[in-house]
Order: C-alpha cells, then sequence, then structure tokens
C-alpha cells in the first residue's frame, strides 16, 4: 500500500528547512520558526494561504501577519499554523493519486445529452 | 540511467514552462533553475531591506505630517516587501538566516541605487519617481514569472508600489510649482537619480550572459534592454508635465523607431558601484549589521519567552 500522504513536506513553504533542522548542522535554527499565514479577507469567505512568516510564538505570528499581510485591510481574520505541522500529499504521485476522477465523466452535467426544448435544468 | 532519467525531468519540466505551468517549491526542477531563483529572489529582497536606508534618512525630516506619515508607510512596505521575498526564496530550500549572513558577508548582491545618498528632500521624490518607477517596470512582468511564490510574492509588491511612485511624482510635481529654490532642487534631484536608474535594469543585453537561460525557464520575461527602453520613453514623456529636464543631451524621439533615443551609459561607474566602491556601500552594509546585532537581544528575549510559555502550558495540562 503506498502512502500519498508525507509530514513536513507542506507543499509552499518549509520542507526543506524542516528536513535540514531535524539533521541539525545548518545555521537555520538560528531562525524563529516558519508559520504559514491564511487569511479570511471578509465575511463568508475562506481562509486563503497568504504567504508564510517568522515568529518566536504563535501571537507573534499572529501580529507580525496583520503586520506584513494586513496592512491595508486585506483581512477580518488571521489562522496561523506552524509550517512542520502541515501535512501535504505528494506532487511526484499527482499521476496515480488522482487517477480515479479521471474517466468519470458523467460526474459532470454536461455529460448528459438532453433535448434544447427542456428547460430550467 | 541516472543520466537518462535527469534528461527526462528536465525534458518534462521545460515542457510545462512553455505551456506557461507554474513549477511549485515540491515539484522537479534543474538545480541551476533553482540557484538562479535562489540568487535573484534573495538579491530582490536585499534591495528591498537596504532600500530603506535612503529614504528612513528622511524620515524625521520630512516637511509636513502628511508627508511623513506617507514616507513611514512607504518604507514599511519596503520591509513588508523584504518579507515576502525572503519567504519564498526560503522556499527554495535557503534558510533565512543563511541569505542575512551573505548580505552582512557581502557574498550577496543587491541593487546598485541604493549605494547613492540621498541629500535633499526632493531625492525622496525622485526615488519614488523613478527609482520606484523602474522597479516597477522590472517588477510587473515577473507576476507572471514561472516559479510560483516567486510570482505571488510579486503580485502582492506591484499592488503597493504603485503608490510608491505616484506618492514621488507628487513630491516633485509640488516642488516644480514651488519657488526657484525649490524647482532648482527638483532638478538637482532629477540630474543625480536619472542615470543610476537607467542603470537599475542590469548590464545591457550582450553583457549579460544569463539573460538567454533566464528567458527560455520564464524567469525573465523581458530582457534588460527591452526594460530599459521601455523605461526612458515614459520618463521623457511624464518629465514634461514636471517641466523638468532628464540629464541626457543625447534624449530624443526617433520616429523610425518609434522610441526615444538615449545617450550612452556609463558601465564604469555601474560596475564600480556594483564591486562595493559606490558612494555609500560601505555605510548601507554597516547599517545593516549594526541593526542586526543590536537586535539580536529581541530575537533571544523572544525565543526564551516562547520556550517559557510553552513550558508553563505543558506543566498546566499535565
Amino acid at each position: 500500500m503506498k502512502t500519498y500522504i508525507t509530514i513536513q513536506y507542506y507543499g509552499d513553504y518549509g520542507d526543506r528547512e524542516t528536513a535540514k533542522e531535524s539533521s541539525g548542522n545548518l545555521p537555520s535554527n538560528r531562525d524563529w520558526p516558519l508559520w504559514e499565514v491564511f487569511i479570511r479577507s471578509k465575511m463568508g469567505l475562506d481562509h486563503k494561504h497568504v504567504g508564510s512568516l517568522h515568529a518566536a510564538d504563535a501571537q507573534m505570528a499572529i501580529e507580525n501577519a496583520r503586520d506584513v499581510y494586513t496592512r491595508r485591510q486585506e483581512g477580518i481574520s488571521i489562522w496561523v499554523v506552524e509550517s512542520k505541522n502541515i501535512h501535504a500529499s505528494n506532487p511526484d504521485d499527482s499521476a496515480s493519486f488522482y487517477d480515479p476522477a479521471d474517466d468519470k465523466v458523467y460526474r459532470h452535467p454536461t455529460f448528459y445529452e438532453l433535448p434544447d426544448e427542456l428547460k430550467a435544468m | 540511467m541516472e543520466k537518462q532519467g535527469t534528461i527526462q525531468l528536465e525534458s518534462v519540466f521545460q515542457d510545462r514552462i512553455d505551456q506557461d505551468i507554474r513549477i511549485e517549491p515540491r515539484d522537479w526542477m534543474p538545480e541551476k533553475y533553482r540557484q538562479t531563483l535562489i540568487r535573484q529572489i534573495s538579491q530582490h529582497a536585499h534591495s528591498e531591506i537596504v532600500g530603506m536606508l535612503p529614504e528612513g534618512n528622511w524620515i524625521t525630516r520630512a516637511p509636513s505630517l502628511r508627508r511623513k506619515a506617507t514616507l513611514i508607510a512607504k518604507v514599511q512596505d519596503e520591509a513588508g516587501h523584504g518579507l515576502y521575498l525572503y519567504s519564498a526564496a526560503e522556499t527554495l530550500g535557503i534558510s533565512r538566516a543563511e541569505m542575512i549572513d551573505q548580505l552582512h558577508s557581502g557574498k550577496a548582491k543587491y541593487s546598485s541605487i541604493f549605494n547613492y545618498p540621498t541629500l535633499s528632500w526632493a531625492d525622496i521624490g525622485a526615488i519614488g519617481w523613478l527609482v520606484d518607477g523602474a522597479a516597477i517596470m522590472n517588477q510587473v512582468p515577473l507576476c507572471r514569472t514561472s516559479y510560483g511564490p516567486y510570482a505571488r510574492a510579486m503580485v502582492r509588491i506591484c499592488k503597493e508600489e504603485s503608490f510608491h511612485q505616484r506618492q514621488g511624482f507628487e513630491i516633485l510635481l509640488t516642488l516644480s510649482r514651488g519657488n526657484k529654490a525649490q524647482k532648482a532642487m527638483c532638478q538637482d534631484a532629477i540630474n543625480r537619480w536619472w542615470w543610476p536608474s537607467v542603470m537599475m535594469f542590469g548590464p545591457s543585453d550582450d553583457a549579460s550572459p544569463h539573460t538567454a537561460q533566464s528567458m527560455a525557464w520564464k524567469i525573465k520575461r523581458f530582457t534588460n534592454d527591452e526594460l530599459r527602453q521601455k523605461f526612458v520613453d515614459i520618463c521623457a514623456d511624464q518629465v514634461k508635465i514636471l517641466g523638468m529636464l532628464l540629464p541626457d543631451p543625447d534624449l530624443k524621439w526617433n520616429e523610425a523607431r518609434g522610441h526615444f533615443d538615449f545617450g550612452p551609459i556609463n558601465w564604469e561607474e555601474f560596475w564600480q558601484v556594483i564591486a562595493g566602491n559606490g558612494p555609500c556601500n560601505k555605510e548601507r552594509i554597516a547599517a545593516r549589521v549594526k541593526a542586526h546585532e543590536e537586535g539580536a537581544w529581541v530575537r533571544e528575549a523572544a525565543s526564551a519567552y516562547a520556550e517559557k510559555q510553552q513550558t508553563k502550558q505543558t506543566a498546566a495540562v499535565a
């Protein structure tokens, strides 16, 4: 059974840095931990990933995120997650991982051929 | 066998680039693509950070509260831009600490323009109009650069830069409508910042050996000379609104080319500044190193505090 999820390999950020830290011989541990920042721009919308930053703790990460990513009222809510806690799918497995959906065109409404005179559907 | 595998990966990679599909951090990429991007993005980040220094010089002496508030906001934006770019570079496997070390040791470069001094208030206007104008010219095409995190950082930066350029032009416009001394100050700033701004686009295409590869990888979308010409064309028109002159006797419209012709660039000066012999190179790096060293206790205190809170929390749970 193949595992499609790898830990500490979040798509955008932090993967190599975390890997290096665990091997322990690089100066990267001089940096504060890396955090991913997600912002809700207005009520009714999802939080969206906007970038990352370094901070000593969660509180500082939120305050820095406010200063770095919402200087022009871009947000009303901020989430921060330490990058090492993000698990991500592996792009190398994309072909097989998403394969099950490739041959199921019947999941789309356009697959069904119906007469033009049929209205409101 | 392994070599053949790499060749195949390279062709898949180039194929994606050709189709304008973005490359993301965990995708396979040629080592040279990675290194080129690290160099380019970190240089760009360093430029934003060092670029705060010449402008910071005038925060305490801005002529009004409105100008002061604007300048503080602009300098804060530059810090933000540096952070977006450092984060983008970090996705390629270099740590923030390494990049800072490279800046401080002189191993990494930053835009040569920031090694010129800001001698008068008009310089703040000229920087906004010309330096930020040149930066925008460079940066807008980078919103479509092939590396996803870099492109996303550039989108954010470009949105914010437009106020920088407008506030600069407004400063010059105000001076250009002022008294004789103010007009002279405006012209003097333009005289000093024009050529260094024209040089910001980097060496001419025939002296820029990496351009072809960077274009093929869509790290760069236009050559240095293409962007420089565009910049000259735009500024040659804009300067008329100020009623000022660009300090180039050879500047004139060429109907056949559909562009302005301009005089020769002093490349000797450009290379001297890059090599560390500009008017302010030493001062700029010294200021960065000092800020970094004097901030060490803050970084340590924050880490110690975070650790203490964590211990407390763990104890409370137990």
